[in-house]
């Protein structure tokens, strides 16, 4: 029953990625590849209609994995507390910034929020890589079951670590070089011109940074997390999840030379969704990993009562399945190129109705 | 929640009479909700966050029962809300005049069932069912029916929704009395103090019965201690007197200069002028609620302003009945002015809700005080708390600005400047 939850929360967290990672991107390259208003519009239009819908993902994981795992929330999200306070500032800055700059024209109110719109987006994508180097070179948990952890100490990996040390901050900049790389692609493939052709050019160059910096982030990992080795000597079937993400960077090579942008787009998202199944892969059964192997939480010791976990079961495909059908209706009313003017799905995020 | 209903009010008369006025009526409420909802999307992930961050012990005790109604939240209103809102404001002309009905209809049902999920997991603090207490004295669900039919959790829902409505017939009413008190946009304004006042005057009786006075009932009997501090009762009596007005004064263990109903107190709980009542002095001091004297003064200002509402949406639909409501330049001025009122009552209610509950974070299972983050110390928990307030401090300031703006270039179809922002228009 754990092995389930912990398997539907891992995919539900993957689906937050993939989808609020190309919005995420997008806003990170923001001020980089839309150089004029009208561009500016135009990125913000293509994801206008369905971020929010993204970012329930995040809450709808963040619920399950509280009902599900009440323990490691509880763990985690106080552990976490002030780099997860800074998450919810930035969410809220980055949200507000979609919504509101189209309101008001003037010289100084669009610049304000669009440079807020691609600050927080890119420090986002760099706290979400961090948390997942936090999970896997594991917390300083001790007996009680807790741990807190401060934003940096010395950057080294010992007992007492920071949020930031030398591994977080590397996938930290991984995860900002992949999300980059995954929003350029979005960009790319829903705008037109020369927007579409910038997008293109900066998915490209960063190909080459997410590629080198994957496999430097996998090489370092076996050695900060010895399970990861455990486990793919146990499972061998597990290294299906690294070819994922490889054949993922291979499609989008391929298929951007190709201007295949579709596939280019879906290669990222396999590629994303290869890098974190890994990772989830790498530590099972720890739900958090600790510097103590002793105390880690694990599926097991964390989870819910088995009752509340068979009747949720039940709730979570048929409200899944329904979520999944609305999604599905709004990305394809929403379907194509984007342009300014007219109904949706033209017009940024907040064209006059 | 209040205006999502009032949206599918608008669009039902638009579907139904034709009049293009109602259609616009809508699309101008629909900015509205699009600022109000952007702003209850980024404010509202933290509240589901802090469960973790800053009550740790409590999440790790009862994040198995409480987690289920705050993800099927997430899973069942907030897809629903999120995937048709987007349709709703982008998709008009796509969807067609049916289609977009279904929008709203859809935006509505989303907004209200989430109310649902939520007031249930509050309801579940105040009055909890369906959980046995588990070996290492964590809470497990027992009985999944028995959490979402809570019996609190239908009322105080009820209770709830009603406030909301009403908060979104007062500000379209008021917005509607500020239109015609200015000379402009007088269609609108009619539409908007019309549909304020027919929907507003049924919300208000509503509110206060069957609702809450079923609530008072409920509190009554199992939160008998909440009850004799809110009504600031020191002495248990038969007959118990309704207090109007008055100051508590805790230590003295008396009210100062009370305005009083006789017997009033017994009758609205027990439905007998004789009934006994039991006062503060009747419980131990260690069951008490933290801050009487601020959980007294929330609980009489929402029970005021209730009054209040109450009688100006009657006076106001008699107006409208006979139809001089739009003339009537005192009933619009009232109208104008009540709008920021049932914000500061939806306030009210929830201290009432939560300063009640105290001592208890799970009534009658945890205390306050046990359920916080064991690892989190108060410098940090003060750095995120001014941060947390900044930040809606600003965003306060960007709202009030945004909607003045909206209520401003008004519902008219907009004049664009050339890239397509609207334009403020003269008057």
């Amino acid at each position: 029953m754990e092995t389930i939850w912990f398997c539907l929360v891992a995919l539900m967290i993957a689906a937050y990625v993939l989808l609020d990672g190309f919005d995420l991107g997008a806003g990170a390259i923001h001020l980089l590849v839309a150089k004029t208003d009208q561009e500016r519009r135009l990125v913000l239009a293509s994801i206008g209609p369905v971020w929010d819908g993204n970012e329930v993902w995040l809450i709808a994981a963040g619920g399950t994995l509280y009902f599900a795992f009440p323990a490691l929330y509880a763990s985690g999200f106080s552990g976490f507390y002030l780099p997860l306070t800074m998450v919810l500032w930035l969410l809220i800055v980055r949200g507000v910034s979609i919504e509101f700059r189209n309101h008001i024209r003037s010289a100084v109110w669009q610049p304000m929020w669009d440079f807020l719109f691609c600050a927080s987006s890119a420090l986002l994508a760099v706290f979400y890589g961090a948390a997942l180097g936090n999970v896997v070179r594991g917390v300083p948990l001790d007996g009680s079951g807790y741990f807190f952890e401060p934003l940096w100490t010395n950057f080294r990996l010992g007992d007492n670590p920071g949020i930031l040390d030398w591994y977080t901050v590397l996938v930290g900049v991984l995860a900002l070089a992949a999300l980059v790389m995954h929003g350029a692609l979005w960009v790319r493939m829903k705008t037109l011109g020369a927007l579409s052709e910038r997008a293109a050019r900066g998915a490209g160059s960063t190909w080459w940074l997410v590629a080198l910096l994957s496999i430097l982030v996998t090489w370092v990992s076996f050695h900060v997390q010895p399970n990861i080795e455990k486990n793919f000597s146990r499972w061998p079937w597990g290294v299906l999840f690294p070819l994922l993400a490889a054949a993922g960077m291979g499609a989008v090579k391929i298929y951007l030379a190709r201007k295949d942008e579709w596939k280019a787009f879906l290669g990222s998202c396999a590629y994303l969704a290869g890098m974190l199944t890994s990772a989830v892969f790498g530590v099972y059964p720890m739900v958090l990993p600790a510097r103590n192997p002793l105390y880690a939480l694990t599926a097991e010791n964390a989870k819910a009562g088995t009752y509340g976990l068979k009747i949720g079961l039940i709730w979570w495909f048929i409200g899944i399945a329904l979520a999944v059908g609305y999604s599905t209706f709004v990305y394809r009313s929403f379907a194509g190129k984007v342009n300014l003017g007219g109904d949706a799905p033209s017009g940024s995020t907040r064209e006059p109705l | 929640m209040g205006l999502a209903l009032l949206l599918v009010y608008l669009k039902t008369k638009a579907l139904r009479t034709g009049d293009e006025h109602y259609n616009r009526g809508a699309r101008f409420w629909a900015r509205i909700f699009g600022i109000n909802f952007a702003l209850g999307v980024v404010t509202g992930i933290p509240m589901e966050f802090q469960f973790g961050t800053n009550w740790a012990e409590f999440s790790k005790t009862a994040g198995g029962v409480i987690g289920q109604t705050l993800a099927m939240e997430g899973i069942f209103s907030f897809f629903l809300e999120s995937s048709f809102l987007g349709l709703f404001l982008y998709g008009e002309k796509r969807l067609g005049r049916i289609g977009h009905w279904w929008a709203a209809f859809l935006v509505w049902l989303g907004s209200w069932m989430s109310g649902y999920l939520i007031v249930a997991t509050d309801a579940w603090m105040q009055h909890p069912t369906g959980y046995t207490v588990g070996s290492r004295g964590e809470i497990l669900l027992s009985s999944f029916w028995g959490l979402l039919l809570n019996k609190w959790a239908v009322w105080q829902y009820a209770h709830t929704m009603m406030g909301a409505t009403q908060t979104g017939c007062f500000v379209m009413a008021a917005v509607g009395a500020f239109y015609l008190l200015t000379g402009r946009d007088e269609a609108y304004g009619r539409m908007f103090v019309k549909t304020g006042v027919l929907v507003g005057v049924t919300a208000a009786c509503l509110q206060l019965f069957p609702t809450g006075d079923l609530q008072g009932k409920m509190v009554a009997k199992e939160q008998p201690v909440t009850l004799a501090a809110m009504e600031g009762l020191f002495e248990t009596q038969q007959g118990a007197p309704l207090a109007i007005l008055g100051q508590p004064d805790v230590p003295k263990m008396r009210l100062d200069n009370p305005l009083e109903v006789p017997q009033a107190l017994s009758f609205l709980t027990y439905r007998k002028w004789n009934a006994n009542v039991q006062g503060l002095q009747g419980f131990s001091k260690d069951l008490w609620p933290d801050r009487i004297s601020l959980l007294y003064y929330s609980y009489h200002v929402m029970v005021g302003l209730g009054t209040i509402f109450i009688a100006v949406m009657l006076v106001a639909a008699f107006l409208l009945w006979h139809e001089k409501i739009y003339r009537s330049r005192w009933m619009l001025w009232l109208l104008m002015m009540c709008a920021p009122l049932p914000y500061i009552a939806n306030t009210a209610g929830w201290m009432t809700a939560e300063l009640g509950r105290q001592p208890w974070l799970i009534y009658g299972l945890m205390r306050t005080a046990n359920g916080i983050s064991p690892r989190v110390g108060a410098g940090n928990a003060w750095f995120t708390l001014i941060g947390f307030t900044g930040m809606y401090g600003v965003l306060a300031i960007l709202w009030l600005f945004l909607i003045w703006r909206e209520i401003e270039i008004g519902p008219e179809p907009r004049r664009l400047d050339a890239a397509g922002t609207p334009l403020v228009p003269e008057h």
